[in-house]
């Protein structure tokens, strides 16, 4: 099992790549387009703003290469976010796979919003042997809207989509890596989903 | 919904938790990794580790241990104690602590919060603020409480949240180690002015301690070592409790 995650510069690497290996396998830190390529399972993080996280895809031309992955994807925070048509944060483009806008929270809430908070109306496989309501790490003050491509739905404030799919790509707004042993379940799921590459 | 968070704070010296700990069941108490991995395993939210240490190999000894933190635990941390300067916050980061905390530094150098929101994203920057009563009026101090300064609390508060802090750990230090309660007057005004987290810091004792700070302080989080440390509270008997209150907790 070759897993990699594309390190470009953005975000805590160090605590998937731990999460990972508490799972018994482990994972490889790239930016090189061969490498993401062959790998099984691709972990697209992201941890702080949204356009000058794009920039950086952009200088490394990995804004390119994500989009035509065939092997199972996923987008961890601001890397989710990322995949989705645009952002709020920066009015930046985003790559184009779920076709959602990011937007601010209201300042009717508190933002970011941070700490654990509910996950349901799951539906995907990544959420296998995960119950409804479970809890997970979120620290974000953008969010996806509910669309068609939601996976799974929390509330704060109003309902939005905290976990997104669209063929082989998957995206999580909350942080499986740190969200106890639930998260470490859906991170194990993500490595036992069959790859097509 | 989100919930109520609960956070034990570990006190570091030299790579060791002080601040004695009654810990019958652990190997070696004074092992901050050891006594995370409990926590973690016992229902805490999130840990906060506070390094006390004055020596110069502090920085060094602090990273290290925040990359085994990192890799034993599976909820969130945040570090904080002495960390003045966007390399050490890089470092710490890296290493794998999902949030830092500054506390003197940012007083000194408020453009500091600033830089740091900017490079690293307002989500894993905390500021915390020690304040204590003078006369009626809430001022700011410094180093672990001990210099006063002039800043009042409130409009301190606003400006790190202006400047791009993305939570705030208020400690009272009229109530830090008497175990009568949080500074709940204060911290609701806090919550109420503020659109972003306020963690309450100083002064729990009983379990009611806690739910007063939710209810009465409006905070969004609470933090203790003693209790703690000393089993005087288990954080899940604490958190079940909350609970039968109606306050949102993870169970």
């Amino acid at each position: 099992m070759k897993i990699v995650i594309i390190n470009y510069g953005a975000g805590n690497i160090q605590s998937i790549k731990f999460a990972i290996k508490r799972l018994g396998f482990e994972a490889i830190l790239s930016d090189e387009e061969a490498e993401i390529r062959t790998a099984d399972k691709v972990i697209f993080p992201g941890v702080g703003e949204a356009s000058s996280a794009m920039q950086k895809l952009r200088a490394s031309e990995l804004d390119k290469v994500i989009p035509t992955l065939k092997q199972p994807v996923l987008g961890i925070c601001l890397g989710m976010q990322l995949l989705c048509n645009s952002s709020e944060e920066g009015n930046t483009k985003g790559l184009g796979i779920f076709d959602v806008d990011v937007v601010k929270f209201s300042n009717r809430v508190k933002v970011p919003q941070i700490g654990w908070n509910q996950i349901s109306n799951l539906k995907s496989g990544l959420f296998e042997g995960i119950s409804e309501n479970e809890f997970m790490y979120l620290v974000h003050s953008f969010y996806a809207p509910l669309c068609k491509e939601a996976i799974a739905i929390s509330e704060y404030g109003i309902q939005y989509a905290s976990a997104l799919q669209k063929d082989n790509f998957y995206g999580v707004q909350f942080h499986p890596e740190k969200s106890s042993t639930a998260g470490a379940q859906i991170l194990k799921n993500f490595i036992n989903l069959t790859s097509h590459v | 919904m989100l919930t109520k968070r609960i956070i034990p704070c570990l006190d570091i010296k030299n790579g060791r938790t002080v601040k004695g700990i009654n810990f019958l069941n652990l190997r070696d108490a004074g092992d901050p990794v050891e006594l995370a991995k409990f926590y973690s395993e016992n229902g805490a939210d999130e840990l906060v580790f506070l390094d006390i240490s004055a020596t110069e190999e502090r920085r060094k000894t602090l990273a290290e241990l925040v990359l085994k933190v990192a890799e034993t635990i599976n909820i969130p941390f945040t570090v904080g104690g002495g960390i003045s300067s966007v390399e050490d916050v890089e470092t710490l980061l890296n290493n794998g602590a999902d949030k830092v905390s500054i506390n003197s530094s940012a007083v000194k150098n408020p453009q500091l919060i600033n830089d740091l929101a900017s490079k690293f994203g307002s989500q894993c920057i905390v500021v915390a603020i020690d304040a204590k009563q003078i006369d009626g009026h809430w001022k700011v101090h410094l180093v672990g409480g001990k210099v006063p300064t002039e800043l009042d609390l409130f409009a301190w508060a606003k400006e790190v949240e202006q400047r791009g802090a993305g939570e705030i750990l208020f400690t009272s230090m009229d109530h830090d180690g008497t175990k009568n309660g949080f500074a709940n007057k204060a911290l609701a005004k806090l919550s109420t002015e503020l659109n972003i987290p306020i963690i309450a810091s100083g002064g729990a004792g009983t379990i009611q301690h806690f739910s007063d700070a939710f209810i009465e302080g409006k905070a969004d989080a609470a933090l203790a070592a003693s209790v703690f440390h000393f089993k005087e509270i288990a954080v899940e008997d604490l958190k079940k409790e909350l609970k039968i209150q109606g306050i949102p907790v993870r169970l």
